[in-house]
Formats: C-alpha cells, structure tokens, sequence
C-alpha cells in the first residue's frame, strides 16, 4: 500500500498554518533498490514531530530533513526496520510512529476492530436466528401478507 | 453598507429560523393545522435571506472590501475573480456561512417537494432542520461573524487566498462536501419527525430514502473531488491520508451507506426500523463531529481551521443537544416491539444486514483510530499518531470481507432465498472470475502481483454478480431492449454503485501496487525511463502567471519513440504571500497517469530535484466514485418517489404502526 | 430490560462527549521529550570556545540547564537577554547547544549580546540534537545533578514562563542536589 500516503486537504478547512506547500523530492543515492523501497516506507510511517499532521517523507520541515537522511544512513549502515523505528521512538517518544505498536495502551487499538467485528458478527447471528425462529410461525395475517406480496411485486418492477 | 446588510440578512434568517424551530413544532402537538402550514412558507424565508447574507459576503470578497477582516485576511486586489469567489468559502467564517447557506436551500427543497407529506410530518421535519439551522446561523453570528470590519485602519490590499486553494477543484469541492454533510440533516428530521410522531413505518422510510441517497452522493462526489484535488495540486502523488479532517467526510459516508441500505430494507420490508432510525441519527451525528473535530483543534491536522476553544466549546454544546437530544428521544420512543416480520437466513435481508455489520464497524474503526490519540492523551497515557499504516491495516480486510457477500446481493432474494440456487448461479461466473484474476495480471507491465490478482477476483465477482442478476430480469423479457427499459431507475442505481464499487477496487489496488516513483537530479537534457516511458527533460522557463512567478519544467515522454505527452511542471511563488507551491504536470490516462513535479534547484549546473510517477489506473478510484455519486442522484427519478404525493396520501394512513 | 438498551447509543455518546470536552483543554501540539528520566545521550563535541572537547561526564555536577540556540533562530534573540539575566543575577548554571550554525556566527553574536553559558557545545551536524529529540530551536533540557534530563521547555523562556513554570523545577533540582 505504498501510495497510500497523500494528502487530502480541504475537506472543510484549509489552514493557514501550512506554510510550505513544495513536493519534498531528496535525491538519495541507494545502494539498493531493496533499500529505496525500505526508505520510502519507513520515511511514510513516520511522523514529523514539528508538523502538523504529515510524515517526514512529505513534509518539508527542516526536522523531516534530517531524520530524512537519519533513517538514509542507518539504512545504508546495514540497520532492520525495527531498529531504526526503535531508534526514533527513543528520541521522539510513540508519537513519531504513524503505525503504534502492539504493547501497551496501544494495543486497544489493534484489538478494537477486532472485538467491533466479532461483536458485531454475534448480534448478527443472532438476528439471524431470530429471524429463522420467526419465520416457521408467521405472525402477519393473510390480508398482510398478501398485500405485502403485491407490494414487493410492484417495488421489484 | 454591504456587510452591515449581509449581517442583517443573517440575523433574520436566524430569526426565522427560530421561529420556524419552535412555532410549527408546538403547534404539531396542539393540532393547529394553520401554524403547521406556515412551516414550508418560514422554511423557503430562512433559505432567502441566508442567500441575501451570502451574497453581500460574497460581493465583499468580489470588490475587494477589505474593510471587512475576512476578505482582508483570504484575498487580494490579484487574486482572478474566479478564486475571489471561492474564498468566501476559503475560511472559517465564510465555510460556515456556506454550510448555513446550504442547510438552508435543503430546507426550501424539502418544503418544495414534500408537499405531499401529512402536515404534520413535514412540519415537524422542516421544524427539526429549522432548529439545525438556528444552531450554524447562531454558531455563525455569535462566534465567527463573517461581516466584521476593521475599522479603522483598513489594510491597503488583504493577505491573499492560501494558494493550495487557488485551483478550479476547490471551487466546488467545499460545496459538494457540505452537501453531503448537510444532506443527512433530512434523514435526521425524518427520523426524529418518525419518532416524536411515534410512526416507523416503511412510509417513513420512503420519504427519507430519495433525500438520503441524494446526499450520500453528494457526498461521494465531494470525498472524490478533495482526494482528486490533494493527487494532483500537493504534488505528492497521495490522494488519501487518513487525516482526521479526511476521516471526518469518510465517517459519515461510511455511516451514510449503511443508511442507505438499512433504508431498503425497512422501506421494502418493514424490517429493522428502529435500527434505521438510529443509522439516520447517526449519521447526522457524524457529520456534526466533523465539524468538531475540524474547528475546535482537539486534533493535529494538516487542513484544520486556527483552532479556537471557544468555536470548540460552542460546536460541543450544539452537538451534545442535537446528538444527546434524538438519541435521548430514540431511547425513549423507538419500538422496542421485535418485529414480527420474518425472513431466513438465507436472504437479502442477510446479506444487508451483513453489509451494515461491515460498515458500521468501519465507521466505530474509523471513529475510534481518529479519537485514540486524544483518548491516550486524556487518559495520561501519552502521545499517539494513527496513521495510514493503521488504516490501511484494518479497513481494507474488512472490505474485503465484504465483498464476497456483496457479489450475492442483486440476485438473492428478498425473505428466502437458498444456498442452493447462489451456487447454481455464482459457481460458473466464479470460476471464470478467478481464471481472469490468474490471468490478467500477467499482462500488465508490472507482471503478476497477488494483490492485484485478488483485486481483480473481487471486482470481477461483484459484476459477476451483477451480471446474473441482469440475466435473470432478462429471461422474463422477449427482447433485450424490453428487459433493459423495464427496469427502474433504483436498479439501474445499484448497478451503477456497485460496479463503481468494483471500480474503485481495482484502482486503489492497481495504482498502489504498480505505481513508480522515482526522485531524481535532472538537468534540462536528461532522460530516464520509467515503466516503458521516456520523460526527456527539455528545458527549464519563467513563467509569469496572474498572481505569481514560476520556474518552469517542460517535459517530453516517449513510448517506443512516439512522443504520448508534453508536460510542464512548475513552482510557483505567489507574489502577495510570497509562498511557494508545486504545481505537478499530469497526463491523465484511463490505464495510466504520467507526473512529474519539481523540487528545489540542485548545485549549479541547472538540474533540478525532479519527481516522476507512473501510476497506473488511478483514475479508476475516481471513476468509480463518480459511478456511485452518479448513482445516488439516478435513485430520485425512480416512479416510487415521484408517485410520492399520492403514496403519501392515500396509502400512508393506512400503513401499519 | 428491552428498554434500556435503546438507552445504549445515549451512554455511549455521553462518554464521547466527555472525552471531546476533556479534549479541549488538551493541546494536542504539546509533544513531551521522550527522553525525560534518562540520562543525557552521549556525545563528544568541540566547545564554541574552542578550548576544549565536552562530554556529558564534563557538564555533570550540579543541575543545569542545556539551552538549544542558532544565530538562525528568531526566537532564540528574544530569550537570550532573559538567559543572561538567569546566568547573572540568579546564578543559573547554563550551557548551550550551538545547533546547525556557523560557528564564527555564533562567537560573533556571542561577543556582541553577551554570554550566559558556561560553555556552549558545537553542534554543526545537529547530531546531538537529534540524540536529543530536538525538533527545533530554542528548546531548553533540565539535567539534574547525575546527568538525568528531568524536563523540557520548548520555546521562549521569559520572566513569566519561568517564574510560573521553569524556576520551581530548577529549584526542585537543587534541593535534591543539595540533600
């Protein structure tokens, strides 16, 4: 999902808060292009602590800057992805990271969805029988249903 | 003499608006059928003085009144009239009095085409959305005054637009946005007229679908113009960020298409009305979070207004009686009755169901990921960012989730279907679909790639699903022409939404996984290739716009020695602001977009950091958007709505409680 | 009992709407250092002077303050006078971070508006200041008398910041130094 990374301004608000609105293009020399891909992810997850709601990859801030080449040269130092984002969580604190991790109060975050969609999916199934239960006693009258039937009939056209 | 007379105008739409909150309401409850028919009357007053008020705030901005501090601090004597215009609504004062100034043409339309609804019913709606607007209009007078001056001391020319919002996009995408935004407002008074009035009923339901439909495809069209705005005016190439402004338009969306279908269900079938009726509310309710989230500043985001505590504070108050007030109202009068209607478990009611599952917990996703950091913050648990990787990691297996089901749903059944008579019409086309999924992949330029290939399976499913859906309507019909004009424009809508839906699938998946980037040092010159095109850079030129100077970059590509593209990219400096924006050059294609932007100068020799983009079949995701906008407006032609004064009268006394 | 849950999405929202009030008290840009209770990160980096080479075992001893300042930052011309007046007439012992600048700039400016540091740390790099999790100047680090940064002000430091704020966690810093 490497494009997904843009800004979408405007949607009600602009703010004047923005000033530097110039594509940040770095012209880093990889050793890689394993390396590239690594770079740009890694420079997409993270966050400009100065910004207002950008990652470093997008954002022109001096700040971004440097943590830019930062995470270029502990790339090309040989460092995993983990061990950059924990060097940036040391300096910066959780903040930094666009992706939190797992432990800690974050991990709500990761369980929220889940525990939505199983809660979810139980109210549904129980619907669902409920619905089933029903639908081997009917309770709507003949007139109802018949009425119903010319109704669904007609809607269908 | 202008503002002091748009001020004016906005103080009585105000007035009217409260009289219209109260007057028809109480006099619903009194049966003073007299009161009750002055609502449509109040509602179209409201509707023309908010335009009045408008239209001296927009002619400010037009002659350059920069006695006035909004025009003072978002235009400029330079600024063409086309952008004058469009700031108005390129700040906080002015955006909201749009927002009132669209609340209110809702209102006048309501008024104009309900006239067939029971008095009481359309007094009440027309009341509930009078109290809305008494809401924005005082939120408008009391706390952000569009009309306020500076007086004296009146600066000699006014700060000027923000450029990124100097583009023909942004003209109509605020507009659009707050279309859809305010459009739920009418689902919400239906739904809240519903309940005082203590019927739920499919008539109910009737009503508010047409209105509904419009504004979710209002608002589809609003959410794929800011994101079509963002890929090709931030000259970064994105087109979606999960910023908490942006999930503040999808989360409403996300609750809108739940609503959408729920309404069907309970229009055609009676069933899950209270659960409707709340979707309405909480649909509503989204929006207005939004705009919480979007003035108060509890949130970080690029786009957000200065924040203010006391807008926030004001926002708040609104939200806590609207949204407090109908939920209040639904706990209290929704039917607590389980409805007798019966359905299986195999069935469109399912599979609805299932779609409102799936999106409502898209939506609390959403919600509760744009909330966590202030959650984590409130709770002294720290700082937090929730970003695009998060996003991305949960909503797109929900989607996907969905989809399988989704493929079903034109051609089950209402009431009972069987398992048996989906596999005799899926099995096939599914076959077909996951040989094409195999297959297509490998003829693009990329090469295969499993994403794309599920993309495909998905997409393909749902037209699959589409298809033999039409081919049984078919079989019924001696002739193809018959079987096509046959069926409703309703059907016709879905069909339009979900192939669009199908659309977006492959696009977003297309364009993530095949899109090339690649930031360069070029000097007028260089070549480089990129996916089988050459960008030739040709040369570097001032440029000299109405506003502003640019440098500028022009470009050849070339496909086998055959020019498909000349582009020019620029960086602009606007003279008023003296900021600097990148203008990307973009051949939009429908399998393709060619891009390239310009950074800064690099060394000495006229190179210049470039970047260039391949990004195939990123229009798709727009196109399918557009499909579903499209749809949503195709829903109000449909013979049901505009029967509607009749049904309303003759059959919805009759309609069961 | 089939009442009551409709009662569900009021009570759920009530709880929302506490979190959105509480939220408007809360500055959602203020961003504390991750690096408070942790030592100073180490370093070995020329003095401004150009005397001698500072490492964090030279500057600890007694709380001090570590100032982040640029002859390219506005801001840091506006507290800097407030700074000498600490270093002077309270006896607030400070040093500097000269961050990214010229360093013939900085003993320029130095010379002319005066000298409230001990001792400033050439930071020509900014790679201290990364070590740090310095977003941008001024930024100003209280390190207690074993070396472990106990809080951070970002920005301007005025009378009234200090006052309110800043000298009560110095003072803090010296009593524990001094038990």
């Amino acid at each position: 999902m490497s494009a997904l990374r843009a800004l979408f301004a405007g949607l009600l608000a602009w703010t004047l808060l923005v000033a530097p609105v110039s594509a940040v293009i770095e012209t880093y020399e990889f050793s890689s292009p394993e390396l590239e891909k690594r770079y740009h992810r890694l420079s997409q997850e993270l966050r400009c602590p100065k910004c207002q709601n950008q990652n470093i990859a997008d954002s022109n801030a001096p700040i971004s800057q440097d943590l830019r080449q930062l995470v270029y040269q502990q790339l090309e130092a040989g460092a995993s992805d983990d061990a950059i984002l924990d060097d940036m969580v040391r300096r910066y604190g959780e903040f930094v990271r666009y992706r939190p991790d797992t432990e800690g109060a974050a991990l709500w975050l990761w369980l929220a969805p889940v525990a939505l969609l199983g809660t979810g999916l139980v109210v549904l199934v129980l619907m669902l029988r409920r619905g089933g239960a029903v639908a081997e006693a009917p309770v709507l009258s003949d007139e109802d249903r018949e009425r119903l039937d010319k109704l669904i009939a007609e809607d269908d056209q | 003499m202008i503002p002091e007379l748009g001020h004016f105008a906005l103080v009585l739409a105000l007035v009217l608006a409260v009289v219209l909150a109260v007057v028809p309401m109480a006099a619903s409850f009194q049966g003073r059928y007299a009161a009750m028919r002055l609502a449509p009357t109040l509602a179209t007053a409201v509707a023309v003085f908010t335009s009045i008020s408008f239209a001296c705030l927009a002619t400010a901005f037009l002659q350059d009144d920069f006695s006035v501090r909004v025009v003072a601090a978002n235009s400029n004597s330079l600024l063409p009239p086309m952008y004058k215009f469009s700031a108005v609504w390129g700040n906080h004062e002015g955006s909201l009095l749009l927002w009132a100034l669209i609340l209110s043409y809702w209102l006048a339309a309501v008024a104009a085409f309900s006239q067939g609804l029971p008095t009481i019913m359309l007094a009440r709606v027309l009341a509930v959305m009078g109290a809305i607007a008494v809401g924005f209009l005082s939120f408008s007078l009391l706390t952000s005054n569009p009309f306020e001056r500076i007086l004296p001391g009146v600066p000699a020319d006014g700060n000027d637009l923000n450029p990124l919002l100097q583009d023909p996009g942004l003209i109509i995408h605020p507009p659009l946005l707050y279309m859809g935004y305010v459009g739920f407002s009418v689902a919400f008074a239906f739904a809240v007229a519903a309940l005082l009035g203590g019927r739920l009923d499919a008539a109910w339901a009737r009503w508010s679908r047409p209105w509904t439909n419009v504004a979710w495809a209002f608002l589809s069209l609003g959410i794929m113009l800011g994101s079509w705005w963002a890929y090709y005016e931030l000259g970064w190439g994105g087109w979606w960020f999960w910023d908490p402004v942006e999930n503040a338009s999808f989360m409403p969306w996300l609750a809108g298409t739940a609503l959408i279908h729920s309404l069907a269900v309970t229009e055609k079938r009676g069933l899950f009305r209270s659960w409707t009726v709340l979707l309405a509310i909480f649909a509503f309710s989204l929006s207005l979070l939004g705009t919480f989230l979007v003035r108060s500043g509890v949130l970080t985001s690029v786009h957000a207004f200065a924040a203010d505590p006391a807008r926030g504070l004001f926002v708040l108050i609104f939200l806590a009686i609207v949204v407090g007030g109908s939920l209040t109202l639904y706990a209290l009068r929704a039917p607590a009755v389980r409805s007798h209607i019966s359905f299986g478990t195999v069935s469109r009611e399912s599979l609805l169901l299932l779609n409102n599952v799936v999106f409502l917990v898209a939506t609390l996703t959403v919600l509760f990921g744009t909330l966590f950091p202030l959650l984590m913050d409130a709770l002294g648990q720290g700082k937090y960012s929730v970003g695009p990787p998060y996003f991305n990691a949960v909503f797109v297996p929900l989607m996907a989730l969905l989809v399988p089901f989704m493929g079903v749903g034109p051609l089950s059944r209402w009431r009972d279907d069987s398992l048996h008579r989906w596999k005799s019409r899926m099995l096939l086309p599914g076959v077909i679909v996951v040989i094409l999924a195999v297959v297509l992949p490998f003829i693009a330029d990329q090469g295969f790639n499993l994403w794309v290939a599920l993309a495909i399976l998905l997409a393909g499913w749902l037209v699959a699903g589409l298809w033999q859906d039409f081919a049984e309507r078919r079989r019924n019909s001696p002739s193809l022409l018959r079987s096509l004009r046959r069926q409703s424009p309703s059907y016709w809508a879905m069909v339009l939404a979900h192939t669009g839906f199908a659309a977006a699938i492959v696009g977003v998946v297309a364009t993530s996984q095949y899109s090339i980037e690649r930031d360069l040092r070029m000097a007028p010159g260089d070549s480089e290739t990129l996916a089988g095109y050459r960008f030739v850079f040709n040369e570097t030129a001032r440029v000299r716009g109405p506003n502003y100077l640019a440098d500028a970059a022009r470009f050849s590509v070339y496909r086998n020695d055959r020019e498909v593209a000349s582009l020019q990219a620029e960086k602009r400096r606007y003279l008023a602001s003296g900021s600097v924006m990148t203008e990307a050059a973009i051949d939009p294609g429908l399998f393709r977009d060619l891009y390239v932007a310009m950074g800064e100068p690099v060394g000495t020799d006229g190179a210049w950091a470039i970047r260039l983009h391949y990004k195939p079949m990123v229009r798709w995701m727009w196109l399918g958007a557009l499909l579903m906008g499209a749809a949503g407006l195709l829903t109000t032609f449909d013979r049901r709505y505009r029967r509607e004064p009749r049904v309303a009268q003759t059959e919805a006394p009759r309609a069961p409680a | 009992m089939r009442r009551l849950k409709l009662f569900l999405p009021l009570g759920i929202f009530a709880l929302l709407a506490v979190l959105l009030f509480r939220g408007l008290s809360l500055d959602p840009q203020a961003l504390p250092s991750a690096l408070i209770d942790r030592p100073l990160p180490a370093f070995s980096l020329p003095s401004l002077a150009g005397d001698k080479t500072l490492t964090p075992d030279g500057l600890i001893g007694e709380p001090f303050l570590l100032n982040v300042w640029a002859t390219w930052c506005i801001s840091c011309r506006v507290e800097h006078p407030y700074l000498q007046r600490l270093a002077a007439e309270e006896a607030v012992v400070i040093y500097g971070v000269n961050y990214k600048d010229d360093s013939a700039a900085a003993r320029a400016w130095l010379a002319e508006l005066g000298d409230p540091y001990v001792a400033s740390i050439v930071d020509r790099e900014g790679s201290l200041g990364l070590d740090l999790g310095v977003y941008g100047a001024p930024e100003t680090y209280f390190v207690d008398a074993d070396g472990v940064i106990r809080y951070r002000h970002v920005g301007v430091i005025d009378e009234r910041i200090w006052t309110e704020r800043l000298q009560p966690i110095y003072q803090q810093l010296r009593t524990e130094a001094g038990r």
